[in-house]
């Protein structure tokens, strides 16, 4: 319950904040995913880097087409946007489906997708939503495709020394999107979470998080339902995890029944 | 480090470690014993209290993080003598047994009611999502909620 | 005398301290110079210790002491307050657990402990305990009892060849019982396993052990439901040190529900080490620490067999179980699979024959010891699971079938007690009638309806029933010293009234949660005919309070209040006198009431608070009667009482998905006369949380090397607000017969009955479903495992 010592250090701006990653430090969002993993001591940082007071992480805005999310945005925050309703509601209706009030009042959207848990929430969400994760480094500033940012198991491809800015996403006003998930019962974390967004010509998008090790959009049920067929075989192809709650055949099975309720929701 | 935030309306300057966790801060600096530490995967909301008007909880944020905040715990919510609705609700309603819960229970609870000041049941037990009782099997602690929206100052 | 507070709803007294934070648990407690404690434990569940270097600790600044086995080697490690033997007449083995695990000895389960770091801060003492560098020699383990059995599994006592710890069998002769089941028209085979749960009381348990040396004396502040049982214990058994020099506290408890009755070695051990470093030293549970250490419950593996004859009258009951002990035998441990279990299993039946064979055995795992309810919920899981199976296999109602096997009403005052087949005798019962309240209230015929056109959508509906009848306030001592126990179960009470006339009450009684500051005076004031804010309950102390056994088992007001009542009545009788004396009148004349004494037919009378003040300043004073008014009491019950209730669940299954939604749950109760019936709900419904708990989610998770693998909120399922319903709750009551108050114990009840009542209402549903083949789905219910009940 008492973490190894460090040194923490609070940064007022992006530049800052790079600056002082680029010297080691990591960075301490919401902390509601690197906190618990320090007090069980699973994780020693030498110098956290708070990035929760930089003002510009955390706005969320519209950016012609799209929606821009700053990375310190809370899910609460997000979960309650008007903004956020109008352009992409899934993440206002996936957001408020995360953990409890207290972690939604302090977790960010920039920190889940850094710290990539496969059983995470946001990960199916940015993916099925084709969103980009603009990232800050010492050379400046690239985006990424959500569908080249998880790449496995807690891991990204972020740099050490790079932060997540912002979530860009295009406003998808005309589209319907779900995001169901089948709860962990003790973590409350997504034992299956299925995301779909279908656009206005009809052509969807799905993605899982809890279901395989790396969060992934689901190409082969894509490929499948846009060529028409009314229903698909979830995570083909894919590893499944396996744990207490669900073993592989189990969470293949939940898969499958998310995705049909997820297109259900948006028929 | 040098921490400066109020507490409970007071203003404090602290020096902590960098590591030390808010609720530890509170209960052996500052001898605010009413928010508990009852697991250490930020699990259970015994340590809940509010931070800038918002519910937390105090083992999952770092002294340093509170830096400059408004800080609430259970014994700064009464007004003086007066007990905060929820307070009363709970011993209306019989919302606590052994105790232990009550003050991340009651500060959840507050922060439910200023956001939904009318929740329905589901609403309850939802937003109590975070909080574990092993006593009262939570009925009564939905009524005591229930119990103080009804009862609660209707804002001017 | 009528009674102006018993009965009432009064809200608790306790309440205002825990609502504004100012709750003093043991943890919040800071003394002078106090140091902390922290463990360096096994990793393995069982390892020899190879060698354990401590050099580095010591260094490290801040760093007071570090203790290892050969430190304590001197001190007994923890006994077991219960002795059951073998069948055969053999002792029970009884491994005692050592303080700290020395070098060349084996930790037997994961977190046995084998050195502690004592520091000026905590933050210290945990980075030097990993400092501490022990050498393992890691060995076979084995968490399952039925893979303790087994040839060559690893032992864990090397001197135990079979890892048993004792074995017993109880009730009829085992040939009657077969002949019984042999001539019954239909059998009914049920196997199943009663999971070991985690007691998960919340407040993590803490210690502080104080070593005065100017006064020679020690504090021992501790989260525990019995200080003076931990006293004893702790004194005459492990650090050999006299009692009078030890003085237990226990503060403001949070929860316990079983766990914090046991003396746990760290409570000997900050007392010892607060003696050699002559300062405070305090140890602090974390949750991950609660998870391996702290008693967990139950733990059977069990195979029952009822036979019907061909009208469904029962005609007998043959059960064979293993218990899992755990690496050593916890305070009560023996006990909870013996004579609080197999006692029990007549349960509201009026089955001819009975007989239990249990073997009770070591692994490589954390003690087992009573959780809430103890040995009677794995009763009656196992009779309410077995009759619902049979009504099932038979094409009968489940309810009819309970009605038609009941023992028939008996109040124990003009109809004597009912006998059962293993060894209690009931003191009152009349279970029909809870049955037929809880059926109206779900509205059966409707329901069934329901559940017709339910089973042709997307989820099942399931209703699911259980009748129960329990023991609590276990007694009497020379009964339960015949069973084995090793300690008296009276309780003590004192009731000092003050030369003012209020009123200052000391029982052994210990609340976590029960609300005793609140019912315990509810009773006194009623009694006497004062104002509760007259009285005062002092508990938790072993300085002010003479003795006690402490607050287990729903004991606390049918012997704790028992106790009282007994002082009480010493009080008034010497009351009488002083009264008598003062209005000139003979003490038959008196009666008492409304806080005075009145002569009869008159207006004459003198008040509670005049006796008082005469009986402390006796100058007008009957001659030969001692000043004072201050009476104490040991009140050893002649039975245990027995409440009963039906627990009925309603429960929806998701076809896809086997997820179950736990719908209504109705609790019909009788626990006896009612002091409280707030306070008694609020214990129902906590109960009932804690067995739905065990039927839907909770359950521990071991690995092929007696690793927990689920030992944190994150992986162990804790029962939420959002899982369960409100809880529709109704009482019957049939007063206790034989004490003074009549109450019967409402603390486990709502554990007992719920557990099986959900696990009939999945399977009722499945059934509903078509699935008419499943028997029994494993303990929790998961999504998963009801999912595969519907598709294999
Ligand atoms: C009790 C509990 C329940 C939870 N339940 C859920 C749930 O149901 N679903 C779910 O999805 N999550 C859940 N979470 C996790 C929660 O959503 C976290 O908030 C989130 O995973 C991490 O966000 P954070 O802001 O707290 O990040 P932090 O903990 O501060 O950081 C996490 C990681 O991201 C890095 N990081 C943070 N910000 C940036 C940045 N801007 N750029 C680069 N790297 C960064 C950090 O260095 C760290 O490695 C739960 C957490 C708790 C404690
Ligand atoms: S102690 Fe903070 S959530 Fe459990
Ligand atoms: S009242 Fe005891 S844990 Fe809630």
């Amino acid at each position: 319950m008492i973490t190894y010592p460090f040194q923490y250090k609070r940064a007022d701006s992006v530049a800052d904040a790079v600056a002082m990653l680029g010297e080691g430090g990591k960075a301490l969002s919401g902390g509601h995913s690197l906190i618990p993993s320090m007090k069980l001591r699973l994780n020693a940082p030498d110098t956290l880097v708070d990035v929760g007071r930089i003002a510009e992480l955390k706005t969320i805005t519209v950016d012609g087409n799209d929606l821009v999310i700053g990375a310190g945005a809370t899910h609460g925050q997000i979960a309650s946007s008007s903004v956020v309703k109008q352009h992409v509601p899934m993440f206002a209706e996936g957001a408020a489906h995360i953990g409890d009030p207290s972690v939604r009042n302090r977790g960010t959207i920039g920190g889940s997708l850094a710290h990539a848990d496969p059983s995470a929430d946001w990960p199916a969400m940015v993916l099925a939503a084709d969103a980009t994760i603009v990232v800050q480094g010492a050379n400046g500033s690239r985006s990424i495709a959500a569908s080249d940012f998880f790449t496995g198991l807690f891991s990204t491809a972020l740099e050490d020394d790079e932060l997540i800015t912002a979530i860009r996403v295009s406003s998808q006003a005309d589209a319907k999107m779900t995001y169901q998930k089948f709860a962990q019962p003790a973590s409350r974390y997504a034992l299956v979470g299925c995301a779909v967004v279908k656009s206005a010509d009809g052509s969807v998008r799905v993605a899982f998080s809890g279901v395989s090790d790396t969060p992934f959009r689901d190409s082969a049920a894509e490929s499948q339902l846009n060529g028409g067929a009314s229903s698909a075989n979830a995570a083909s192809g894919q590893s499944i995890m396996s744990d207490h709650f669900a073993t592989e055949e189990y969470r293949r099975h939940l898969a499958n029944v998310y995705l049909k309720r997820a297109l259900a929701a948006v028929a | 480090m040098q921490i400066n935030l109020t507490v409970n309306g007071k203003a404090r300057a602290s020096e902590v470690e960098d590591r030390t966790l808010l609720v530890y801060y509170l209960r052996e600096q500052l001898g605010l014993t009413g928010a508990h530490v009852a697991c250490d995967t930020s699990s259970c909301g015994a340590c809940t209290v509010h931070v800038d008007g918002v519910a937390v909880k105090s083992c999952t944020l770092l002294a340093a993080q509170a830096d400059g905040c408004q800080v609430t715990t259970i014994e700064g919510l009464a007004s003086g003598n007066d007990l905060h609705p929820l307070q009363q609700g709970f011993k209306e309603c019989h919302g606590l047994q052994c105790g232990f819960c009550t003050p991340g229970m009651i500060m959840t609870a507050a922060d439910l009611l200023n956001t939904n000041p009318h929740p329905s049941e589901t609403e309850i037990r939802v937003a109590l999502e975070g909080n574990i009782c092993r006593c009262t099997g939570y009925h009564n602690i939905v009524k005591a909620i229930q119990w103080a929206a009804e009862h609660q100052a209707v804002p001017a | 005398m009528s009674n102006k507070f018993i009965g009432q709803s009064i809200k608790r007294v306790e309440d205002k301290r825990f609502i504004t934070g100012k709750g003093r648990y043991t943890d919040d407690i800071k003394l002078p110079g106090m140091l902390h404690a922290h463990f360096v434990r096994s990793p393995y569940a069982h390892a020899r210790v190879v060698s354990i270097d401590t050099a580095e600790a010591l260094a490290i600044p801040g760093v007071v002491a570090v203790y290892t086995g050969d430190d304590v080697a001197a001190i007994n490690g923890v006994p077991c307050g219960w002795q059951v033997n073998f069948r055969n007449g053999e002792t029970m083995r009884e491994p005692k657990h050592p303080m700290l695990i020395a070098t060349g000895d084996t930790a037997k389960h994961a977190g046995d402990p084998v050195a502690v770091v004592i520091a000026e801060t905590k933050e210290i003492a945990i980075d030097a305990a990993e400092a501490v560098l022990v050498e393992w020699d890691e060995l076979p383990a084995i968490a399952s009892p039925a893979d303790a059995l087994k040839d060559g599994a690893p032992l864990v006592h090397s001197q135990f060849p079979d890892n048993k710890a004792f074995d017993w069998s109880f009730g009829n002769p085992v040939e009657e019982v077969d002949a019984a089941i042999e001539a019954s028209a239909h059998v009914t085979t049920l196997e199943f396993v009663n999971q070991r749960v985690v007691p998960n009381a919340m407040e993590p348990r803490a210690y502080i052990g104080h070593y005065d040396a100017v006064a020679d004396k020690y504090t021992l502040y501790t989260s525990t439901q019995n200080p003076h049982l931990i006293r004893l214990l702790m004194c005459a058994f492990v650090l050999g040190i006299p009692e009078h020099r030890v003085r237990v506290v226990g503060p403001d408890v949070g929860g316990g529900f079983g766990s914090k009755i046991y003396h746990y070695t760290e409570e000997a051990l900050v007392t010892w080490a607060s003696k050699q470093l002559e300062l405070p030293v305090k140890w602090t549970s974390d949750r991950s620490e609660a998870f391996l250490l702290d008693a967990h419950g139950r733990d059977h593996v069990t195979k029952a067999e009822m036979g019907f004859d061909a009208d469904g009258n029962i005609m007998g009951l043959r059960i064979k179980t293993i218990a899992n002990m755990g690496a050593y035998l916890s305070t009560f441990a023996p006990a909870v699979p013996t004579y609080l279990h197999g006692t029990l299993l007549q349960g509201l039946y009026t089955t001819p024959k009975i007989n239990i064979d249990m073997t009770c055995v070591f692994t490589h795992t954390v003690a087992v010891d009573a959780y809430r309810g103890a040995g009677r919920p794995e009763a009656t899981y196992l009779l309410e699971r077995i009759i619902e199976l049979a009504a099932h296999e038979m094409g009968k109602d489940p309810a009819q079938l309970r009605f038609q096997n009941f023992i028939p009403p008996f109040d124990g005052v003009t109809q004597p007690g009912y006998q059962t087949q293993v060894a209690l005798q009931y003191d009152s019962g009349n279970y029909a009638p809870v049955l037929q309240k809880g059926l109206d209230l779900l509205g059966y015929d409707d329901f069934r309806q329901a559940q017709k056109q339910a089973a042709n959508s997307n989820k099942l509906l399931g209703v699911g029933f259980s009748t129960y009848v329990e023991a609590c306030g276990i007694a009497p001592s020379a009964v339960v010293g015949a069973l084995g126990a090793r300690a008296g179960l009276y309780e003590s009470a004192q009731v000092r009234v003050q030369p003012t006339g209020k009123v200052s009450v000391f029982t052994g009684s210990h609340s976590h949660g029960q609300g005793h500051e609140t019912t315990f005076v509810q009773v006194v004031a009623d009694k006497l005919g004062i104002a509760m804010e007259d009285v005062e309950l002092v508990h938790g102390d072993s300085d002010t309070v003479a003795f006690g056994m402490g607050t287990y088992g729903s004991r606390s007001l049918a012997v704790g209040g028992s106790a009282i009542m007994k002082s009480i009545d010493k009080v008034l009788e010497k009351g009488a006198k002083i009264a008598a004396h003062k209005l000139e009148c003979a003490e038959g004349d008196l009666e008492y009431g409304e806080g005075k004494w009145t002569v009869k037919g008159t207006d004459k009378s003198i008040g509670f608070g005049d006796v008082a003040l005469t009986a402390y300043v006796p100058h007008v004073y009957p001659a030969g009667l001692e000043p004072g008014l201050d009476f104490s009491s040991f009140y050893d019950p002649a039975n245990f009482t027995y409440p009963f209730g039906c627990h009925i669940a309603v429960v929806e299954v998701d076809k896809e998905t086997g997820k179950v939604d736990l719908k209504r749950m109705i609790a019909v109760d009788d626990v006896g006369n009612i002091i409280n019936p707030m306070i008694v709900e609020g214990q129902i419904h906590g109960g009932l949380a804690q067995g739905i708990g065990q039927a839907l989610f909770e359950g521990t998770i071991y690995d092929e090397n007696a690793q927990l693998t689920n030992g944190s909120y994150m992986d162990y399922v804790m029962p939420r607000a959002d899982d369960l319903p409100m809880f529709e709750t109704a009482n019957q009551i049939t007063p206790c017969p034989h004490n003074p108050l009549g109450v019967k114990g409402a603390g486990e009840a709502g554990a007992i009955g719920s557990t099986p009542a959900v696990v009939n209402a999945v399977l009722d549903a499945l059934w509903s479903g078509g699935h008419n083949d499943v028997k029994d789905i494993l303990m929790p219910l998961t999504s998963e495992r009801v999912w595969r009940a519907m598709n294999n």
